[in-house]
């Protein structure tokens, strides 16, 4: 038998992946179609791999007529064809990657458990049951891991948080409702590899003592609550879920909910509410969700690549994890080149990178070919960033420094046809019609914004930007004028008039 | 007429779920197609809450109808991703091409705007009836809305 293996995630699907599998499938009872996750190169996508005595070998993107060509020069045997870039993992883009937290995305069957143990799955799920509860938070605490959803709260400290709180029940709550545009690291993790994601929230849930876990999941995500799901039913009938996790006496469910189109949910204080089955308005803080959270009991939430890099943190020791990154910014972070690029993608590495090396080098520039006149990171509340400003490492602090933010990762890039005075005037829309309307600024402030662009009455975007970044009750309205502000000062001569 | 046994079964099998509200309208709008103003009333109590808090959640979220959608549902990304490739200019074909606004619904299409499918990497993206596409042309637009598939 020949294994080939056809990637099953949303991003190759809707290039025709299914097809393609359909259609290798079809060329003989020799082939094994295997559906893997992603590498996460996703402008190769479909990348359709076959196993050989050397390795895998990588041919991409594949379209459904090009089947019988590849057939024909010999795919089956690694041939060499205009769409074959040689070994799979000797590909420059992933190549230089550091990956820790998707060590296994596209490697592996997502749903195979043994493929997952096979590939040191649960190896931090049966280091940590030889542990304290203690010794767990403190080997996270050692880690520096900070949440990866976008705000960057140390976790250690987090979990203590929670594992000190008085509760007769405790929740492990997963925020899965990745809704910046340009990031799909998230669903990439759980299309690609769900144990991993199991494992991490189990962990978390033996060390703050809680027995319940919710993955709270956009509606906008179909396969992966499909392939969690799966991965959920699988874990428990081989007892890495349920009443006793592979005879330690410890106890953990997990069970999937949906969302239902609203951007504010991903807030950690309207997800409870979302969670809790009500209308998702952020709630004010304190009590912190750690003391008083889902039902009023003490929760911990995460982000899902949080918790996904926690196996890899108790298999390895906190220590390791620390040793990749700069400066407060501990080990790595899954970025997401998007918008008019080239190379679009996932692309694991620790901080410290300069922006510029992530777009130039992995990204080769804008799919347009056109120059590059702005990128957006961190998400529609992040800042428009100019060329100038392209070595920017990386990392936390700096972004902060330059009244931007890292946040999800995401970088979305805009060529020189970009609009900065629509892009701003999209911001306060996007607001518009995402704020929970709990807080004034947010609610009318969004609408008000919008109309003085149109007006183009800057003092008056500019002193409502203040009063939506100094009186919101959340980050929603609180950083709405983000990217408003870095397009108005950067692209000073699109806001005349 | 809805089928009220069917609309009572969905409701029990939910009640149960703590803080299963969400999930028992998704059921109900994927038996219905909608969440159809009979069903308020018999989840408010198997809920044991308000109409008012489930006519509050249903409008809160973007997901939940309480219409029937057209024949077929085209819903094209708006984000940043999707923007800076072109969805602005997809956006006004598909309006042209349909003869209708974005967040319009007639007897054949509902035309609706989305926030970010995560497929950031392949933009433009559109779904219809379900099925996501990437990298999305005015073309392509035109012969998967007839059915086509892309070229």
């Amino acid at each position: 038998m020949i294994n080939v293996y056809v990637p099953r995630d949303t991003a190759s699907i809707s290039m025709g992946a299914d097809d393609v599998a359909e259609e290798i499938a079809a060329l003989s009872d020799d082939i094994n179609v295997i559906r893997n996750g992603t590498w996460g190169m996703t402008y190769l996508e479909p990348l359709v791999e076959v196993e050989t005595d050397t390795g895998r070998i990588a041919y991409g993107p594949v379209r459904a007529s090009d089947v019988e060509n590849l057939h024909e020069a010999g795919f089956l045997q690694g041939a060499d064809h205009p769409l074959c870039h040689g070994p799979t993992t000797e590909i420059d883009y992933l190549k230089n990657q550091e990956r820790l937290t998707f060590e296994r995305c596209g490697l592996i069957d997502p749903l195979s458990i043994d493929d997952y143990k096979k590939n040191s799955g649960f190896v931090g799920l049966e280091r940590a049951l030889k542990l304290s509860q203690r010794e767990i938070i403190d080997d996270v605490t050692t880690s520096g891991l900070r949440g990866r959803g976008g705000a960057a709260f140390p976790t250690g400290i987090k979990w203590n948080t929670v594992y000190e709180a008085e509760g007769d029940q405790k929740y492990i709550c997963c925020n899965a409702d990745e809704g910046d545009s340009g990031t799909f690291s998230d669903r990439i993790l759980m299309e690609s590899d769900p144990f991993c994601l199991i494992e991490g929230m189990t962990i978390a849930g033996i060390a703050v003592g809680a027995t319940k876990g919710y993955i709270y999941l956009r509606s906008e995500y179909p396969l992966c609550k499909v392939v969690l799901n799966e991965a959920i039913r699988i874990a428990k009938a081989e007892n890495y879920l349920g009443s006793d996790i592979l005879g330690s006496g410890n106890v953990f469910d997990l069970e999937v909910r949906i969302g239902a189109g609203s951007y504010v949910c991903g807030e950690e204080t309207a997800m409870l509410e979302s969670l809790e089955g009500k209308r998702g308005m952020v709630r004010a803080k304190p009590p912190l969700p750690a003391h008083v959270g889902l039902f009023g009991k003490p929760t911990v939430i995460n982000n899902v690549l949080s918790l996904a890099s926690i196996p890899i943190i108790l298999a390895k020791g906190g220590e390791y994890y620390k040793d990749f990154g700069i400066g407060r910014s501990r080990g790595t972070i899954a970025f997401q080149l998007t918008g008019n690029i080239k190379r679009g993608g996932l692309v694991e590495k620790a901080f410290g990178i300069s922006l510029g090396d992530m777009i130039n080098d992995y990204g080769q520039g804008t799919h347009s070919g056109k120059s590059i006149k702005a990128v957006q990171v961190g998400g529609p509340l992040g800042a428009y960033i100019p060329p100038e400003q392209f070595d920017m490492p990386l990392d936390y602090e700096a972004f902060s420094e330059a009244h931007a933010v890292l946040g999800h990762g995401g970088i979305v890039v805009f060529d020189e046809t970009a609009d900065m005075r629509a892009q701003a005037k999209f911001a306060f829309e996007f607001c518009a019609v995402e704020s929970c309307g709990k807080c004034t600024p947010c609610r009318i402030g969004s609408t008000r914004g919008a109309e003085q662009i149109d007006a183009g009455n800057w003092k008056l975007t500019k002193e409502l930007c203040d009063l939506m970044d100094s009186s919101s009750l959340c980050a929603m309205g609180g950083m709405t004028p983000i990217p408003v502000k870095s397009a108005m000062e950067h692209w000073p001569d699109e806001f005349k008039a | 007429m809805i089928d009220m046994d069917k609309a009572q079964h969905i409701v029990d099998q939910h009640s149960h779920l703590e803080g299963g509200l969400l999930e028992c309208l998704h059921a109900l709008q994927h038996a219905f197609g909608y969440v159809p103003r009979e069903t308020v009333d018999i989840a408010a109590e198997g809920f044991n809450i308000s109409r008012a808090e489930v006519h509050g959640v249903i409008s809160y979220y973007h997901d939940f109808r309480t219409k029937p959608a057209g024949k077929c549902v085209v819903k094209i990304c708006q984000a940043e991703a999707c923007q800076a490739m072109g969805s602005r200019a997809l956006t006004k074909h598909a309006e042209e091409k349909l003869g209708m606004s974005m967040g319009e619904t007639n007897e054949d299409y509902s035309l609706e705007p989305l926030y970010c499918f995560g497929n950031c990497a392949l933009s433009p993206n559109v779904e219809i009836d379900g099925k996501l596409h990437a990298r999305v042309g005015q073309d392509d637009f035109d012969r998967l809305v007839n059915g086509g598939e892309r070229s």
